[in-house]
């Protein structure tokens, strides 16, 4: 793999940008791999660059139906942060935070991580008693966070409303300054680029419609391209969750529902920080561009349209303009829809399952971007050696039998 | 300046009239008809704006929302708008506008990177550089974001106000051109409701620059005619300026109605713009298609402009903007435009026509006026700085690959652009009908409809004006009839048209130029995001295939025009580098909004006051008069307490805490959830859904009692009485009663029909006012005299009918404190009546009003939980401590009783509800603190726990908490330690949850 | 936004006067004691989760708050038919995916 930097950017400009070197390759998939990764969004491509590097097993196939980093991961509101309730969830996430800081190095791909703070506010007195439990829980775990008052909130994020007179007025909020944003798109890419660089096949276009068993453990999968063999295959395929587990004969507690989201034209730099709220249901962050990049939460029906409902666009422009009256007169340029596979208790399974050799990595349901390095890390290692990884264990799939739920929905509401 | 570039044969201009406005601070004038961008090339601008990354001089290119370049920040102050398109702004007197880029102006810009610097900064290279040190990322970024964005949100509120019109209608007509027109008159002439809409500031489309007769008359009178007979429809809805923005799911459109922009900000009737919600039977799409550009070197030189709009701004606005045109097209339609030009009384140069040997009637047409036609040729290469000085001119070959001779210059100031059409399948395809290549039309038309829509005229492909107007008339029948109003039958008489018959385009895609893509001055495709051919190129070369990967990486279609003019040319130069057909590569899916549409717009006026509803109590106004602070709980506004004097809010609660436990006090609680359940199975239904048993509760008796989930988590809780037989009375929480009663609801109606019994949500109906404290008693006793109330004949959880205050009341003697309580049900409208005879008869004992926060403390200090603030969803009775509540030996299962057994649930370390005393009592935890066992231990911690609920209890003397710790129940005395954000650590020791009167004593007051 | 057809009141009604309520048909347990863990996990919390057709539960929250069923496709959104609770579907998941 040529090195990206500065002077191969001028040095390509001296040749008119016509000797740079292809990101990935396009192989034809070979008959046998050591794992298979069905689904080359954000997660499947770091656990095969994770499988390759970390473990070094480098046969490895990819198996994308359609292009590389094209569900969420193309699709999500590109928010970054750590400060979860729960140990296991705060632990994981916070795994994947320390990934993203070192991730452009990592993957010689700038995946512009911006750590500009994230601020989830509070609305009334039990929103600040979670507030503080949860910075509280946080700072014990090692993860930065701290409870501002409104006047801070208001010198982080100066055009918010922090009146006393309106209807659910801002009585504080957390504060995460390592949370942030980054280039959704980039993430797959710099993954794929490393991953295919340590000798990972990615193959695009090419659907698995079938998983293959025997004595009840995988053998392989069946592709539109044909049979492909393994014996270890990792299914990360959020938004189609359930409908790869019925391959292979296995239902989730998992529903796949519509998350919508949309930003402005862009405009000049006016938002330095992410601004999350429960209580009034929105969040929104500006990006690099100019575009004020506006979520709120799942639609209420399974979906898996990529679209969702106009009124939830509706509720969620009221929250901003609530919290941001000044944006009332910006223009939403555009809006989307994702499929997140959501489930009980907000939080993801990361898990072996009853067949030998298949694994599943879903139900991150709005979590899923930002964990997208943690996920791919522990992932590997729990395929690798087939057993989770330490912090992968508490998101087994057994938890819905036994009940030992981790019930992030306070920190997952409409949390990105 | 003035007005060099104006005619005055502006068919929908008045050339006499003078219309003031500023453009970057300085004053010009434009006329009555005009939009911003016609007046400024009246006025000879020529740079508009600054591209987003190379900052390159930019000039208008078109004349609608496809414009890529004339971005505007409108107006200032608090009624500044960024990003509007100088082509849809309609000219007002005293309009500001200025562009939204360049530094220090527009025409000489410092950040303007051409050359090398420009090369430096080819598609994705922000991804390859920028990474090392690590730490400067956040300083280049900050660069970059300074950089980026267009106009300026701005900083105050915005002073205009947003409503919505929710519409039904039996045939919806997105575009009022020939063919939408035709089709709303049709169907509103078959008795269907219609609605039309168009973005324009009046109905005509592409008629109103146009200068066809239409059965002998103008096109603009054809029009103006058209237009007064759907008016005079009663059945008929006009909507102009108004845009279909997004087609969703069951015929459900945004439209979006600019109800006061044309006028002025100072503009004051009503709402700024309206959003209409439109439910349509059927809907018809008639959006009209845009001219493609054509890709050559240095093609966003302000002066390359569309060929259609050369001709919008000459026919409509009367304006000629520049002098010595050259026509560059690949079609015979285009040609029109240099008749135009020539009839302006301007200089046609040339046409420059890729096709080897134009044949078509028009072609003919300009030669006879002495144009000179340049076949089987291209315009390779614009010159000028900020304005078009000389064409590049080359032959090329057949396809129009390669060039095949020698460049000839050729001087102009503008160079009119036509690469043929592209339908406008936004709408189409935010249905999720996916578009589908036609190589006759060279473009994509919409897909197999998926909603009930269909389209009509050009966004179909169809281009000739007759064929517009009769697909138009059959659209309509049709739609009516499947709306269910009339047979289908076209009455329209189809009117004398004479068009040209036309030759076949060519499809070009991408001029050639004498050096390799990589290396040529830059042949934009979208300007306003400035990616290239060359760029395209470079994404394929690095391996890019996917259609969808190509615009994540290059930004093209990203922009606030949509691609609207760009993305077919980048597709098919994406097809041509990867070898493939278009039809191959496919197109990227188009996403609402069709064009921009605003914030406040969708919002709506459910913002301000009108964001959440608020809710009040009977005695709100009391509370009000009294000086409460208000507390949010739901929608409820609750008195939080009642500061006297000066006091603080911690002496406020003291004061109102002892005089509970002292002599009286008194709270508004009305908003607990009430639910009236009746029916012969009321008991059997309640006893599944809590955890104990109702069955032989007696008329005249409360109960508490817990609900759960299915999973076993504690839900809800409160007091259940029995009204009479198969009548009850549930209280619930005052956050939890809607989501109560639609659970009980879902039992009752999914799963257990058999079971007769009904539910009535009573929340509103009542007012209920709490007398507690020693002293209860006594007060009721002064105002009610039909209730015996000594203490074994009106004994805990007991309730009685009576009259309190000459008012039917119903009072329940259940307590939340601890004391001797009363809870007075009176009908609202009552309610202030009683709740003031409380008061009066209270005040020889000093009855002291008190809010939610003395009655958290108060129960506290009993250890009565919360649910919500002592739960979270992750707690069963037994975590609570309260397994008395679950009844052991009930034969139905009742709701969550099996997950009490999972293997979870019965874990011996759970987290259990223990009381904590700080070793100093002064200290106060926080809630939400962590509870640890050791303080000297590294980070991460393990935590054993949280604080649930903490106070200062001035009954008491010091500090108390509830909390939740792990294997709690079997830790009394054990002193734990709760590390804080500030660096404290507060040692407390783990006690019994009651701090206060454990034996319950307290309210058996003889 | 769904146009959703109320079977009790017999009228097509906005999305906003609904709210979803999961998959349709799920029978509770008549003994839950005598289910294992694994069993009572599944009537819990596993539900059918098809991209195609669905049978699932609404509510008419703001209407006649009568619980119905829809069959429904939940890639293109279309609602087959709403039928009352202790009816069965007309149209089922045959060849839709599971």
């Amino acid at each position: 793999m040529k090195k990206y930097s500065g002077f191969s950017l001028f040095k390509n400009a001296l040749s008119y940008h016509e000797n740079w070197q292809k990101l990935w390759r396009s192989p034809k998939p070979k008959d046998y791999y050591d794992v298979i990764v069905v689904g080359g969004g954000g997660h499947g491509l770091a656990t095969a660059y994770y499988l390759a590097k970390v473990h070094g097993i480098t046969k490895v196939a990819v198996i994308e139906k359609g292009y590389l980093g094209g569900g969420n991961t193309a699709r999500n509101t590109t928010i970054i942060r750590s400060n979860y309730l729960w140990d296991e969830a705060a632990q994981l996430y916070e795994l994947s935070l320390k990934l993203w800081e070192g991730l452009s190095q990592e993957l010689n791909y700038n995946v512009m991580f911006s750590q500009r703070g994230v601020l989830n506010l509070g609305h009334n007195l039990q929103d600040m008693r979670d507030i503080e439990r949860r910075v509280n829980a946080n700072r014990l775990n090692g993860i930065d966070g701290e409870v501002v008052t409104p006047e801070r909130v208001k010198e982080i994020a100066p055009l918010i409303n922090i009146s006393k007179d309106c209807r659910y007025p801002i009585l504080g909020a957390s504060w995460q300054p390592r949370g942030g944003t980054a280039r959704h798109d980039a993430v797959a890419w710099g993954y794929a680029r490393g991953a295919d660089a340590l000798g990972v096949d990615l193959i695009q276009e090419t659907e698995v419609i079938g998983i293959r068993r025997k004595n009840g453990s995988v053998v392989g999968v069946e592709t539109t391209q044909g049979f492909i063999g393994s014996r270890k295959v990792a299914c990360v395929t959020a938004g189609n969750s359930g409908v790869v587990a019925a391959m292979a004969g296995l239902r989730l507690p998992v529903e796949s529902r519509p998350l919508q989201a949309l930003v402005s034209e862009p405009v000049k730099p006016c938002l330095d920080t992410v601004v999350m709220s429960n209580a009034v249901h929105g969040y929104i962050s500006q990006s690099d561009k100019g575009d004020l990049v506006i979520g709120a939460g799942v639609d209420g029906y399974n979906g898996y349209g990529q679209r969702g409902s106009f009124h939830v666009i509706e509720h969620t422009l009221q929250a901003i303009c609530e919290l941001f009256p000044a944006f009332s007169r910006v223009r939403m340029n555009r809006q989307w829809g994702g499929v997140v596979d959501t489930c009980p208790d907000a939080c993801p399974i990361i898990s072996k399952t009853s067949v030998d050799g298949l694994y599943f990595n879903c139900g991150w349901g709005t979590g899923g971007f930002k964990a997208t390095p943690g996920s791919g890390y522990v992932f590997a290692d729990t395929v690798a050696n087939d057993h989770p990884h330490p912090l992968a264990a508490a998101f087994n799939v057994d938890r819905f039998n036994t009940g030992a739920l981790i019930d992030e929905h306070g920190a997952a509401g409409v949390a990105h | 300046m003035s007005q060099i570039n104006r005619l005055n044969t502006g068919a929908r201009t008045d050339s006499t009239s003078r219309i003031n406005f500023t453009y970057n601070g300085k004053q010009m004038q434009g006329v009555v008809g005009d939009t911003l961008a016609s007046a400024l090339l009246a006025n000879g601008v020529n740079v508009v704006g600054r591209s987003f990354k190379y900052s390159r001089p930019r000039g208008i290119v078109g004349h609608g929302a496809e414009e890529p370049n004339a971005i505007m920040q409108i107006g200032s102050g608090a009624a500044t708008v960024p990003n509007l398109k100088a082509t849809q702004v309609e000219l007002y007197e005293g309009l500001e506008s200025a562009s939204v880029n360049g530094w220090p102006n527009v025409n000489f810009d410092l950040m303007s990177i051409t050359g090398w610097f420009g090369r430096m900064m080819p598609p994705g290279f922000y991804y390859k550089t920028f990474m090392y040190p690590a730490k400067l990322w956040m300083t280049y970024e900050h660069f970059i974001r300074k950089a980026a964005g267009l106009g300026s949100a701005p900083v105050q509120d915005d002073p205009d106000s947003y409503d919505k019109l929710n519409q039904h209608c039996d045939v919806l007509v997105v575009g009022a051109g020939p063919a939408g027109l035709v089709a709303a008159r049709e169907a509103a002439r078959a008795g269907a409701r219609v609605i039309i809409a168009d973005e324009q500031s009046e109905f005509g489309g592409s008629l109103l620059a146009s200068i066809n007769s239409i059965d002998g008359q103008v096109a603009t009178s054809w029009v103006d005619e058209l237009v007064a007979e759907l008016e005079s429809f009663s059945n008929v809805q006009t909507l102009p300026r108004s845009t279909a923005f997004g087609y969703y799911d069951h015929n459900f459109l945004g439209i979006l109605q600019r109800r006061t922009d044309h006028l002025g900000i100072s503009a004051d009737s009503g709402s700024r713009q309206r959003l209409h919600r439109v439910r349509a039977k059927r809907v018809i799409l008639a959006t009209g298609a845009f001219e493609r550009p054509l890709v050559f070197a240095q093609n966003d030189i302000p002066g390359v402009m569309q060929a259609s709009s050369v001709s919008t701004y000459i026919n409509r606005y009367g304006v000629a903007p520049g002098n010595r045109m050259i026509l560059f097209t690949t079609n015979d339609n285009a040609y029109q435009t240099a008749i135009d030009w020539h009839r302006a009384g301007r200089a046609v140069v040339a046409v420059v026509d890729s096709r080897s040997a134009p044949s078509g009637e028009i072609v003919a047409v300009a030669q006879e006026m002495g144009i000179r036609v340049i076949a089987g040729s291209g315009v390779i290469e614009a010159q000028g700085g900020k304005r078009v000085r000389r064409a590049l001119v080359a032959p090329l070959n057949g396809d129009g690959t390669e060039i095949t001779g020698v460049v000839e210059k050729l001087a102009c100031d503008l160079i009119a652009c036509s690469g043929g059409w592209s339908p406008a399948i936004h709408l189409s395809s935010h249905t999720g009908a996916k578009p589908v290549w036609d190589e006759t039309i060279i473009g994509f038309k919409p897909g197999q409809s998926v909603q009930k829509e269909r389209s009509a005229g050009a966004c179909g492909g169809t281009y000739s004006l007759a064929g517009c107007i009769a697909e138009g008339a059959s659209a309509g029948a049709e739609a009516a009839k499947l709306a269910g109003c009339g047979d289908g039958t076209v009455h329209f008489p189809m009117p004398q048209i004479k068009e040209f018959s036309e030759q076949p385009a060519q499809a070009l895609f991408l001029v050639p130029h004498t050096k390799a893509t990589s290396r040529a001055p830059s042949q934009f495709v979208d300007m306003q995001l400035d990616v290239s051919a060359s760029g395209i190129e470079l994404a394929v070369r690095e391996g890019f295939k996917s259609v969808e990967h190509i615009k994540r990486y290059t930004a093209m279609g990203f922009g606030t025009d949509q691609g609207k003019l760009g993305n077919i040319n980048g597709m098919a130069i994406l097809a041509n580098a990867l070898g493939q057909s278009i039809e191959q590569t496919g197109t990227t899916i188009f996403r609402p909004s069709y064009s921009p549409t605003t914030f406040g717009a969708i919002a709506g006026a459910d913002v301000g006051a009108l964001f959440d509803p608020e809710r009040y109590t009977a005695v709100h106004r009391w509370h009000q008069e009294q000086g409460a602070a208000f507390e949010d709980v739901g929608q409820w506004k609750r008195p939080w307490y009642f500061p006297r004097g000066g006091e603080s809010m911690q002496d406020a609660v003291n004061r109102e805490c002892l005089a509970v436990r002292n002599s009286v006090g008194i709270l508004d609680a009305s908003t607990l959830g009430k639910i009236d359940i009746q029916g012969p199975d009321a008991a059997e239904f309640i006893t599944r859904m809590y955890t104990n048993s109702y069955l032989k509760l007696a008329p005249g008796k409360c109960r508490y009692g817990v609900m759960l989930k299915e999973d076993g988590m504690i839900f809800d809780d409160g007091v259940c009485a029995c009204i009479g037989d198969n009548h009850y009375l549930m209280f619930t929480t005052t956050g939890g009663a809607a989501g109560v009663l639609a659970w009980l609801e879902l039992w009752q109606q999914t799963e257990w029909p058999d079971l007769q019994v009904y539910f009535t949500s009573v929340t509103d109906h009542w007012t209920t006012a709490t007398i507690t404290g020693p002293n209860a008693r006594k007060v009721l006793a002064k105002v009610c005299d039909d209730i015996e109330l000594a203490n074994d004949a009106f004994q805990f959880m007991d309730w009685r009918d009576g009259t309190v205050a000459g008012v039917a009341a119903r009072v329940f003697r259940i307590s939340f404190t601890g004391e001797l309580t009363y809870e007075i049900n009176v009908p609202a409208h009552y309610g202030r009546h009683v709740w003031e005879a409380l008061i009066a008869a209270g005040e020889e004992f000093d009855i002291t009003p008190y809010g939610t926060e003395s009655m958290h403390v108060l129960r506290a200090e009993k250890g009565f939980i919360i649910v919500g603030q002592d739960t979270d969803g992750s707690m069963t009775p037994a975590d609570m401590n309260m397994d008395w509540v679950v009844g052991k030996n009930k034969t139905f299962s009742f709701i969550g009783k099996r997950s009490l057994q999972r293997s979870d649930s019965v874990r011996k370390n759970r987290k259990q509800l223990v009381g904590l005393k700080t070793v100093n009592g002064t200290q106060v935890l926080p809630e939400g603190a962590q509870v640890v066992f050791d303080p000297e231990q590294k980070i991460p911690m393990s935590m054993q726990g949280h604080v649930t609920s903490s106070y200062f209890s001035s009954n008491l003397g010091h500090s108390i908490a509830l909390a939740v710790v792990k294997g709690g129940h079997g830790l009394l005395g054990k002193t734990v330690y709760c590390p804080l954000a500030d660096g404290r650590t507060i040692a407390a020791e783990i006690v019994s949850s009651v701090f206060y009167d454990p034996k319950g004593e307290r309210q058996n007051v003889e | 936004m769904l146009l959703i057809h109320c079977p009790h009141c017999r009228e097509d009604r906005e999305e906003e006067e609904y709210s979803y309520s999961g998959e349709a048909h799920i029978v509770r347990p008549l003994e839950p004691e005598a289910l294992s863990d694994q069993e009572w996990g599944d009537y819990l919390f596993f539900r059918k989760n098809p991209k195609g057709i669905h049978h699932e539960m609404w509510y008419h929250a703001v209407g006649c708050r009568r619980y119905f069923y829809a069959t429904r496709n939940t890639l293109s959104y279309e609602i087959i038919e709403t039928y009352k609770v202790g009816e069965q579907p007309q149209v089922s998941a045959q060849g839709a995916a599971q």
